[in-house]
């Protein structure tokens, strides 16, 4: 994964840090973030101070927001699509996507609506994209 | 068949044409129609679910809907006229717009002036020629997209994706998430055309591989894909033999490139660029055919929507300008301002009739003759009279595959924002702008790549001479 421990030589100091790529805009900055016991004590390359807050969360807690659809009863398209209202732990991705694809929604649905009210035990909403118009 | 006139005709209702029909009603333009062919607005942002849309227009991360959604509520409030299930036929350089839907049959609609949005299409197998038996389950990404997203349907269970541009490394999480299996993404060139964001949240958290330099060359199955084989390239890009693999697939994806939509733009005659497959446009978008704009991807292929809806509100605020300008009544656009020495007879001024389509970038190769040239292509011939338009052109040069926009209406009174794009990936460059051999504009960017259009904003003042020569230099 992109969490690999490098060695870089420049300044001495930089001798234990984890390569990362910012994912919070398209931008995609590459970080270099120094950790030490278990702490996190500087980090370069980002552009904005997000890429500070993001080495801190990627390196301890990986989060990613889930978009998926949920299957709609009686809408004008099949499906509606979705987002955590908040991002998730990465690893609870799949297990939200268990729960997605045995949920199934009646229309009409509002932008916004909750779908799921906490998917994968995380505390976090699932939440409609759009609307979804009922068939006459 | 029935005939209106209208002020403006948008053709396409996604991101572009909305931003542009909104463009042009801020400037007091109430005349207007969208003519959209799908069955609702937004186009290809409905079925873009993932989120990272917005970030730069209004500063929040946003999914495709979502950000459609803004646009389509924002045209609704303006009481915009929308027509949906309306298919564009025909434009031609006086500006009639011949549509065709269920309701009306066909309409003439004689505009003043015409945004052109169409967006683009994606390239298929077709296109890149792959060898084998012609089998069901060979999707272009963006086709699957919509069946899961929109349709409700998973087009397979083990897939193999060509091409890491955006559609394919978000099609191969999207396929990952709804179950099934994605045995690799593969990538004739030795880098990823996508975003880095999109490699690692796509790809890397999902532990699929991406196989730079190798290809498809051959597909199997009867009447369903059974497999593909798969090698390694060359630097040449050519397969190489003993490399060969087989992949058992029941799918195969293609993010192979996309193709600005501009059948419409070439029936009008309008002057093409051969490197963005898109208009030659000057810095209000504006085509080499009076009162005929065009913005977002049907212009150059983005990256990002948030510079199609900045692009297209300039679009529509030109085709403001212009229609203010047919009436003779003069108003202000605030940041959109047309030079009154561009005005000939009421007209903007900027019609060059023009069969043939030429390289915009290779057009002011040379030097010497350029003067000459120039001075050909910046007459427009209206009422029979030949006025010289001063103009300025922007070429594409070192390591800069192209340039929007290509033309500059001098002279120049607001800061111009150009889009480009190099050809080779660069760790640490310089872009350079040269008006002849002076220097105007320098700025080092780093990890520029051909997938990352470059934004770069030239002050107004600085523009003076006949040609603007754009170069991305390395940096050591």
């Amino acid at each position: 994964m992109m969490k690999q421990e490098v060695v870089m030589e420049c300044e001495g100091k930089w001798a234990q840090t984890s390569e990362l790529t910012c994912i919070l805009c398209p931008q995609g900055c590459r970080l270099a973030a120094k950790v030490e016991q278990g702490e996190l004590v500087e980090v370069r390359g980002n552009r904005c101070p997000r890429g500070k807050v993001y080495a801190q969360e990627e390196i301890f807690h990986p989060t990613r927001t889930l978009t998926t659809t949920v299957r709609v009863r009686g809408g004008v398209y099949s499906v509606v699509p979705a987002k955590s209202a908040r991002p998730i732990p990465k690893e609870k991705l799949l297990e939200a996507m268990e729960e997605v694809r045995k949920l199934t929604v009646d229309a009409p649905v509002e932008v916004g609506q909750v779908l799921l009210a906490d998917v994968a035990k995380t505390g976090v909403a699932l939440v409609a994209g759009r609307e979804i118009g009922s068939v006459e | 068949m029935k005939r209106e006139q209208v002020e403006l005709v948008v053709i396409g209702g996604g991101p572009a044409g909305m931003a542009a029909a909104l463009g042009a009603y801020e400037q007091g333009v109430r005349s207007i129609v969208i003519l959209e062919r799908d069955r609702e607005l937004g186009g290809i942002l409905q079925q873009c679910i993932h989120n990272g849309f917005g970030l730069h227009y209004f500063g929040e991360e946003l999914t495709g809907p979502e950000y459609a959604g803004r646009f389509i509520r924002r045209v609704q409030d303006a009481g915009i006229r929308v027509l949906t299930n309306t298919m564009v036929l025909e434009v031609t350089e006086g500006r009639q717009v011949y549509a065709v839907n269920r309701v009306d049959g066909m309409t003439c609609f004689q505009a003043e002036a015409v945004v052109l949005a169409m967006g683009c299409r994606e390239r298929t197998r077709e296109a890149i020629a792959i060898a084998g038996t012609r089998p069901a389950g060979v999707f272009t990404a963006g086709t699957a997209q919509r069946y899961i997203n929109m349709e409700g349907y998973l087009p397979g269970k083990q897939v193999l994706i060509l091409g890491s541009g955006d559609i394919g490394l978000i099609m191969a999480r999207r396929m990952t998430l709804e179950g099934a299996e994605v045995k690799g993404v593969l990538e004739i060139m030795p880098y990823s055309n996508g975003l880095n964001r999109n490699i690692v949240q796509c790809l890397d958290d999902f532990q699929i591989p991406l196989m730079l330099e190798h290809t498809v060359v051959e597909v199997h199955g009867r009447e369903r894909i059974k497999g593909v084989t798969i090698a390694r390239v060359d630097g040449a890009m050519q397969p190489i033999a003993g490399s060969e693999r087989y992949l058992e697939v029941d799918t195969l994806l293609l993010s192979v490139g996309l193709i600005p939509e501009n059948e419409l733009t070439r029936g009008v005659g309008i002057l093409m660029d051969l490197a963005t497959g898109g208009a030659v446009v000057n810095q209000y978008r504006e085509t080499r055919v009076s009162g005929v704009f065009a913005c977002g991807n049907v212009l150059h292929v983005h990256d990002l929507v948030d510079y199609v809806t900045e692009e297209a509100i300039l679009a529509g605020r030109g085709a403001a300008k212009w229609i203010a300008m047919r009436r003779g009544c003069r108003i202000e656009v605030e940041s959109a301002h047309m030079g009154s020495n561009n005005v000939c007879d009421g007209e903007m001024g900027l019609a060059l009739p023009c069969d043939e389509e030429m390289d915009a970038n290779d057009y002011a190769d040379g030097s010497g003759d350029l003067g000459v040239d120039l001075s050909k292509s910046s007459i427009s011939e209206i009422s029979g009279e030949v006025e010289a338009i001063a103009e300025m052109v922007v070429t594409a040069s070192t390591n800069v595959r192209y340039v929007v926009p290509q033309r500059l209406v001098m002279p120049v009174e607001e800061d111009v924002e150009f889009y480009l794009r190099v050809i080779k990936p660069l760790e640490r460059g310089e872009v350079v702008m040269r008006c002849g051999d002076e220097i105007v504009y320098r700025k080092k960017e780093r990890c520029l790549r051909p997938a990352e259009m470059v934004k770069v904003r030239l002050r107004a003042g600085v523009c003076k001479g006949a040609v603007l020569t754009v170069t991305v230099e390395e940096v050591g």
